[in-house]
């Protein structure tokens, strides 16, 4: 059993990384994920792992320091939330187009604008689909507790480096914030220079020694067959992505009619309302996708086979929805997918829920 | 003496750089770009640092940097070099790291990240290619155009109420206490290929000595853009470059006067 | 007496005519020729190799390193 301590979401992605040899952090304030940045400070890691924090002058620096420092095989990472997501999607899309691995974490909370510093789930496309210019993919994962935020860090860092393909972690101010308990990970040293240079030397700017090509890391490329071998080599990539990395959790799905799909902070909500629609009689099951992108295509379709209906419970104007009606299209059983979510920071109660599952399968 | 019996080994006395690659650069006929790339290679080589050497690559006519200098290098963003630098030198203190820009990425776009780069004093060198203009895209008005020059956006030339003022932000990266040597160089002449020479070998022995940010500025010319020869466009420079773009040393934390220059 | 000879060795194809080379030459030795390279350039040569002292400087300012320089002293009786 690892250290258990009641902490906060945004402190537990701090200690997690310092726990999982993370060389690495750069960013910049906003709420609500000030204090990632704040304990990274606070814990002095430099002193403990020799892991380098620096606040940057804006969301723009910090993600190209992510860009440099990934360049060259150590393990970094930035928090940001929505605002400041978008101003590091230039950025990201130049680290996807560069296939450099790191993790990026988007507390989110509701925009547009500068919207609101409550939680919100509305990045989800920026997400999922890219978020900058080009066709590229981030790896998403979506903790629903505080557990997840610790255990994601070091999956988000395996899959990255695995893919060689910036990771995401897409959680909501709500987890951000919420204190729970969480079994942390043991310590694991950061990569040595000799085992960076095993796992990163064929491509990582780590100085040319005699003997080997220089190595150099762009995404520019002036010729358009080039260009378009690399993008389809990309695309490759995401396709053994959707095919290898999927993750999701079911719950109650087996004699369920109807399910909710839902992530992060609305699937706790939701794992409450199939409680009661339950009590109801309702046989109503909870799909949580983990992993946003990879979504859990072949999870919706196989349950498209058996069930009524999806209810796509979001805290946005309806995003994830469009990804389980192509997963239903693909899987073709189709049936009817609903939508129900509140927007502006507002969590969804598992009262509406329920109503909203009532009146658009139970009524008429 | 037969031209033949001078062409011998022994007699060499300059030739280009192991480090410089052998390909021919995409730069225009004349450009001062190639230039700098040739001293870049020349001091990296003479001062035995390849195997520690990261370059950082601009976004403008520089952007293919990198397939000339047979180091490792990393292509950044338009104006954000100096960030992605600080990323490289903060993990790898012991690598020498190099930006390399122009004037609309660094004096315009990416001004944020210069100032706050060489304010933070990130132990990195920065040659910055000032030539008053935008080349890659066309010839359009940088922010250190002259007063009056002509580019494709001020084709009646920059009008001070319209474009503002042309910017010395090397002046005021002097002001800022990370750096320990700015500088301003040409490369148009022997001897000014020479100057600019020792002070970007300086500039590299600064980081090596961890002393923080060295900044050395390049006047140089875009011929191309400015719409003159090459050796027009380097007596352009002189005569109305130079007065706006003094050269000389504007700090050296080496000497105890500093001189505004 | 010693008197110093040099010679300049143009990298014709590498060359792109831009004339800095001409322009620093204190000796006047070279210019551009009225031949073109395979992409279209005046390359440079040397018009009056006797007059080279081999200072390099054509070597120096030359943006695309297409000169190698050759010096040597020679006696006056070996001219």
């Amino acid at each position: 059993m690892g250290e258990l301590r009641l902490m906060k979401g945004n402190e537990v992605l701090a200690e997690a990384a310092i726990r999982c040899g993370c060389d690495g952090y750069f960013g910049y304030p906003i709420t609500p994920q000030s204090e990632v940045m704040e304990t990274l400070m606070a814990r002095q890691p430099w002193e403990e792992t020799g892991m380098v924090v620096l606040q940057a002058e804006s969301e723009v620096a910090a993600i190209n320091m992510i860009y440099g420092a990934a360049a060259t095989g150590k393990k970094v990472m930035t928090s940001s939330s929505s605002p400041g997501i978008s101003l590091m999607s230039e950025g990201i899309s130049y680290i996807a187009g560069s296939e450099l691995p790191c993790l990026i974490i988007n507390v989110q909370r509701g925009g547009p604008g500068l919207g609101t510093i409550q939680p919100s789930q509305a990045d989800y496309f920026q997400a999922v689909k890219g978020g900058g210019h080009g066709d590229y993919k981030l790896i998403v994962l979506a903790p629903s507790s505080v557990q997840e935020m610790n255990d994601f860090v070091d999956l988000a860092f395996e899959l990255a480096f695995k893919y060689r393909n910036p990771a995401m972690i897409l959680t909501d101010g709500a987890i951000g914030q919420m204190m729970e308990k969480v079994e942390l990970a043991d310590f694991k040293p950061r990569w040595t220079n000799d085992e960076l240079i095993e796992k990163c030397g064929s491509w990582a700017t780590t100085g040319k020694p005699a003997g080997r090509k220089p190595n150099i890391i762009t995404s520019l490329e002036m010729d358009s067959a080039k260009m378009e071998a690399n993008n389809k080599r990309f695309q490759e990539k995401y396709r053994k992505m959707e095919e290898e990395e999927p993750r999701y959790e079911a719950l109650m799905c087996d004699d369920a009619e109807y399910v909710i799909v839902a992530f992060g902070t609305s699937s706790r909500v939701c794992q409450k309302a199939i409680e009661l629609a339950r009590a109801k009689g309702v046989k109503v099951g909870l799909l949580r996708p983990i992993t946003l992108y990879p979504f859990p295509k072949k999870a919706i379709a196989e349950l498209s086979c058996r069930i009524k209906g999806f209810l796509s419970v979001e805290m946005s104007a309806g995003q994830m929805i469009e990804d389980i009606k192509l997963s239903v299209f693909e899987g073709g059983c189709i049936v009817p997918v609903k939508f129900f979510g509140r927007l502006g920071g507002i969590i969804p109660s598992p009262g509406e829920v329920v109503k909203a599952l009532e009146e658009n399968f139970l009524k008429g | 003496m037969d031209i033949k019996d001078i062409i011998k080994p022994e007699n060499l006395v300059y030739k280009k750089s192991e480090l410089l690659i052998d390909t021919i650069m995409h730069y225009c006929p004349g450009c001062s770009h190639g230039v700098v790339h040739k001293i870049l290679s020349e001091v990296i080589d003479e001062m035995g640092i390849q195997e520690k050497t990261i370059g950082i690559a601009p976004v403008g006519c520089a952007v293919f940097a990198y397939n000339y200098i047979d180091i490792d290098w990393q292509e950044a963003a338009h104006g954000r070099a100096p960030a992605v630098a600080t990323g490289v030198v903060r993990l790898n203190p012991d690598n020498i790291v190099f930006a390399y820009q122009g004037d609309g990425d660094l004096a315009s776009i990416g001004t944020a990240e210069i100032i706050h780069a060489c304010n933070r004093g990130e132990n990195i060198v920065v040659i910055f290619i000032n030539n008053g203009i935008y080349g890659m895209t066309g010839g359009q008005m940088a922010p250190t155009t002259l007063v009056g020059q002509v580019t494709s956006t001020t084709p009646a030339g920059r009008n001070v109420d319209l474009n503002g003022y042309p910017m010395k932000i090397t002046e005021l990266i002097a002001q800022l206490p990370g750096t320990s040597y700015v500088t301003r160089q040409s490369v148009q002449t022997a001897a000014a290929v020479r100057k600019c020479k020792r002070s970007i070998k300086k500039a590299f022995q600064n980081v090596i000595d961890k002393k923080g940010t060295s900044f050395v500025e390049v006047v140089s010319t875009c011929n191309a853009g400015w719409k003159m020869t090459p050796v027009g466009a380097n007596k352009w420079m002189e005569e109305n470059m130079f007065p706006f773009y003094p050269l000389g040393d504007m700090k050296d934390s080496d000497k105890k006067e500093v001189s505004n220059n | 007496m010693a008197k110093v000879r040099g010679a300049v060795v143009v990298d014709k194809e590498g060359c792109k005519g831009c004339g800095v080379c001409v322009e620093v030459c204190p000796q006047d030795v070279l210019s551009l020729n009225r031949e073109v390279n395979s992409r279209g350039y005046h390359y440079s040569y040397m018009k009056n190799p006797e007059a080279c002292i081999g200072c390099s400087n054509c070597g120096v300012v030359c943006p695309d390193t297409c000169l190698t320089i050759y010096r040597v002293k020679v006696l006056e009786s070996e001219i």
